[in-house]
């Protein structure tokens, strides 16, 4: 399913949410790097104040091809949710016809969707531990959500791994690379 | 006689909330709190201490232990203390107070209380951090000791020495009792909670300021894990910080 | 076309743009939401040979900016609600003793020790002076992680022209945000600054001081300060103003609520509305003369504001009772959604 390619209609939003250790806060500076290096205009907020506490995490993503107003929205057009909490959570405020990807690894109960919402189950963990790192969930998540929504060009996500990840991680580079591919293919080879 | 089954042997100190704590694991907050409730208990203090609370960690007090409170602002909680007990001599007023509160933003007023002669209890937590705003130096940083705000390490020529807070407000004739404790084992639980009571009486025996500096640690800060933590204590702190009571005139 | 840029979060842009603009000396005490700003020029600023150092307190951080100001160096502190309150002091010493520095405020919610959320609860503070004497600060208020970088350097080259403490004026969320930014080299530091303490060799000794005690000598001075703030007004006013010729409605923010703004305005026009939008960006000087002008063609202003009604007192002072006023309110660290101001402006219009 496409959401948004080369369109200039308005900002596309999404919030991914977890608990805190998750490496959800990076996934979304992840994302936003790479829309940036992609052209696009992009704003990554990390959650603030009380839903800080309590051990969970979360980001909004925003991009567009205009400059951006709110990094904040009511409304977002996806949801990432890698705990059950952050689904319960987030969930509920997706646009209509909006996205929602759960970890399945962790989310079993699935949430009653009330509009028109395109849920998919990924797998996240076990991609992960097939593609050698089982602490790597986030980035198979992240993988499936760019085969899911062809936001970025993909090619364009893996060149920039190495630039995203500061000098000291620079042997990581091949996990994340294979983590993204592992949760793209997931979702390619659903369709 | 009782059977042994009936007796009860231990319980919880009456003036602590039955409310879970929420610090980080390894903290010595939660230890400290439980001290001045023992101390609270007593000393029979409970419908008449009043709890000044510093900014920092310890800002929570309130939620766990049962007793008036005043939070102040950073670094004044001796003078807000001062003003109290001014007010109302039958209160037994403490603050409760982290290094940059203490000894940092807050070195005049707790030196003039001192000076003053107050009659009130300083409980002061020595992490030897900042740990609610995330790690930043604190006057009472080790040497050489890696902070967000010091990340070759605290440089004595730059960032100047270690505070010892419990010698200097020893020396000040308005102090009755000053001792410095520490929460890394048993033993020194056992004395920390003496030390704390015997900082309580100082006041109700009107004999002036009574102050106790608690080493504690701070796992999430110092990056190390609760274990590393207890022997950051002993093998680093201690040194630097050399326990004992250093004054006692009460 | 695809420009180089960082993605950078939006206090460290701020600390970037500082040393970008030739800062070399910081001094300040750690509160949430800024530490990011001395975390990073901990280890920034010896880096380039300059001065990092952690102070006691803001109330002693203050006065080390104004020693080293006094010593004509391109000074700065940062801080929240709460350590801003303690440094009014020195700001009013600085401002009397014409001393140029950047303060930086990082707002949280308030009064007293609030929460960390954001909240534009500290305008007043920042443009009523704040301590005590007749001055004001210079006050700027980026409303993106690129102004949190560009204006740092406008800022030290606004207090250096007018010799007068400058501030930014910033929030939780601009503070924690990231964004694409484009990093320039604008040094801001002036040829040479006749007042500065350097040791009087080869020269008479110079005396930075704030007292006037001498018949007549204060009066003298506070005109003296009364009109670089109208040399101020008059030059350096820096607003962002899309207005429709056609509209019923200008919609009037600040800082990172002004983001907010913009999405709901954006989508009332694509629904058709003729709706206006007006962020000053300098909030002293204000733009009165732009908002008067807005309020003549447009009749009606909604001021959306993070607290409980600061920029609209200053609204109301310019448009003297021209047209109408509204207001939404958003304090305590609630974040508006676009959502919110749009049913807003719906209201309004019907």
């Amino acid at each position: 399913m496409i959401f948004y390619k080369g369109s200039d209609n308005m900002d596309f939003s999404v919030i991914i949410s977890g608990f805190g250790g998750q490496g959800v806060l990076m996934m979304g500076e992840l994302l936003a790097y790479c829309a940036m290096k992609s052209g696009m205009n992009v704003t990554w907020m990390p959650a603030y104040g009380v839903e800080m506490r309590g051990g969970s995490a979360n980001c909004t993503v925003v991009l567009s091809q205009k400059p951006i107003g709110a990094p904040l929205t009511g409304t977002p057009d996806a949801v990432i949710a890698m705990s059950e909490p952050a689904m319960n959570k987030f969930a509920a405020r997706l646009q209509p016809e909006g996205l929602l990807m759960i970890n399945s690894s962790l989310i079993n109960n699935e949430q009653q969707p009330v509009k028109k919402i395109k849920t998919v189950k990924v797998p996240a963990g076990e991609l992960a531990a097939a593609a050698g790192n089982e602490k790597m969930a986030n980035l198979t998540m992240l993988g499936a959500f760019f085969a899911e929504t062809n936001i970025i060009d993909y090619n364009e996500v893996t060149s920039q791994i190495a630039s995203f990840l500061p000098a000291h991680k620079k042997e990581l580079v091949v996990g994340f690379k294979k983590a993204l591919h592992q949760g793209k293919h997931f979702v390619d080879s659903q369709l | 006689m009782p059977k042994l089954k009936d007796r009860k042997l231990y319980s919880p100190p009456r003036s602590l909330k039955d409310k879970l704590f929420h610090f980080c694991p390894g903290c010595h907050h939660g230890l400290a709190h439980q001290l001045v409730a023992r101390a609270i208990d007593d000393l029979n203090l409970a419908k008449r201490a009043v709890g000044v609370i510093g900014v920092g960690c310890g800002v929570f007090l309130y939620d766990y232990i049962n007793i008036d409170c005043c939070e102040a602002p950073h670094g004044r909680a001796p003078a807000v203390a001062t003003g109290i007990k001014r007010a109302d001599p039958e209160l037994a007023v403490f603050t409760y107070q982290g290094d940059g509160d203490l000894a940092a933003i807050g070195t005049s007023e707790i030196l003039h209380a001192a000076n003053r002669k107050e009659n009130i209890t300083i409980i002061f937590i020595n992490n030897s951090i900042y740990g609610m705003t995330g790690g930043q130096m604190a006057p009472t940083t080790l040497p050489g000791q890696k902070t967000t705000t010091t990340p070759s390490g605290r440089s004595t020529d730059k960032e100047g020495f270690p505070l010892k807070m419990a010698e200097l407000l020893a020396t000040f004739e308005g102090t009755a009792f000053s001792a410095r404790a520490s929460l890394h084992n048993a033993r020194e639980i056992k004395k920390a909670e003496n030390a704390v009571k015997r900082a309580f009486l100082a006041q109700l025996n009107n004999k002036g300021m009574g102050i106790v500096e608690l080493l504690s640690a701070c796992p999430t800060n110092w990056q190390l894990s609760p274990e590393e933590s207890l022997k950051q204590i002993t093998n680093s702190m201690i040194p630097n910080f050399p326990l004992g009571i250093i004054k006692d005139t009460i | 076309m695809i420009r180089d840029k960082e993605l950078l979060k939006g206090n460290i842009a701020l600390a970037r743009g500082a040393i970008d603009a030739g800062c070399r000396h910081y001094f300040g005490y750690p509160i949430t939401p800024q530490n990011d700003i001395p975390e990073y020029l901990s280890a920034a600023l010896p880096s380039v040979n300059g001065v990092f150092l952690q102070a006691e307190s803001e109330l002693a951080a203050i006065n080390m900016v104004l020693g080293a100001a006094a010593a004509g160096k391109m000074a700065m502190t940062s801080s929240s609600g709460p350590g801003i309150s303690l440094m009014q002091e020195g700001l009013s010493y600085m401002a009397g003793s014409e001393l140029p520095a950047l303060i930086v405020n990082i707002s949280r919610s308030g009064p007293g020790l609030g929460g960390i959320a954001p909240t534009q609860g500290d305008y007043f503070q920042a443009t009523r002076g704040g301590g005590h004497g007749d001055y004001r600060l210079i006050v700027l208020a980026p409303n993106s992680v690129q102004e949190m970088y560009s204006l740092a350097g406008e800022a030290f080259r606004l207090a250096i022209k007018y010799r007068n403490p400058a501030m930014i004026l910033g929030d939780a969320i601009l503070g924690q945000m990231k964004e694409p930014v484009v990093i320039e080299n604008k040094i801001a530091r002036p040829q040479e600054q006749d007042w500065a303490l350097t040791g009087a060799k080869g020269r008479n000794p110079r005396l930075i001081k704030s007292l006037f005690l001498a018949d007549g000598e204060m009066e003298a001075h506070n005109w003296k300060l009364y009109n670089k703030y109208k040399l101020l007004k008059r030059n350096e006013v820096r607003v962002e103003i899309d207005c429709p010729d056609k509209s019923n409605l200008t919609v009037v923010a600040f800082g990172s609520c002004s983001r907010i703004v913009r999405t709901a305005v954006d989508r009332a026009r694509s629904r058709g509305y003729s709706i206006g939008f007006f962020r000053p960006i300098t909030l002293f000087p204000f733009p009165e003369n732009e908002i008067l002008a807005a309020v003549k063609s447009t009749e009606n202003l909604l001021v959306v504001e993070m607290n409980t009604g600061q920029m609209i007192d200053d609204v109301r002072l310019a448009t003297n009772g021209i047209g109408n006023i509204f207001f939404s309110g958003y304090p305590g660290g609630t974040i508006p959604t676009p959502e919110q101001v749009e049913d807003k402006i719906m209201d309004i219009l019907q």
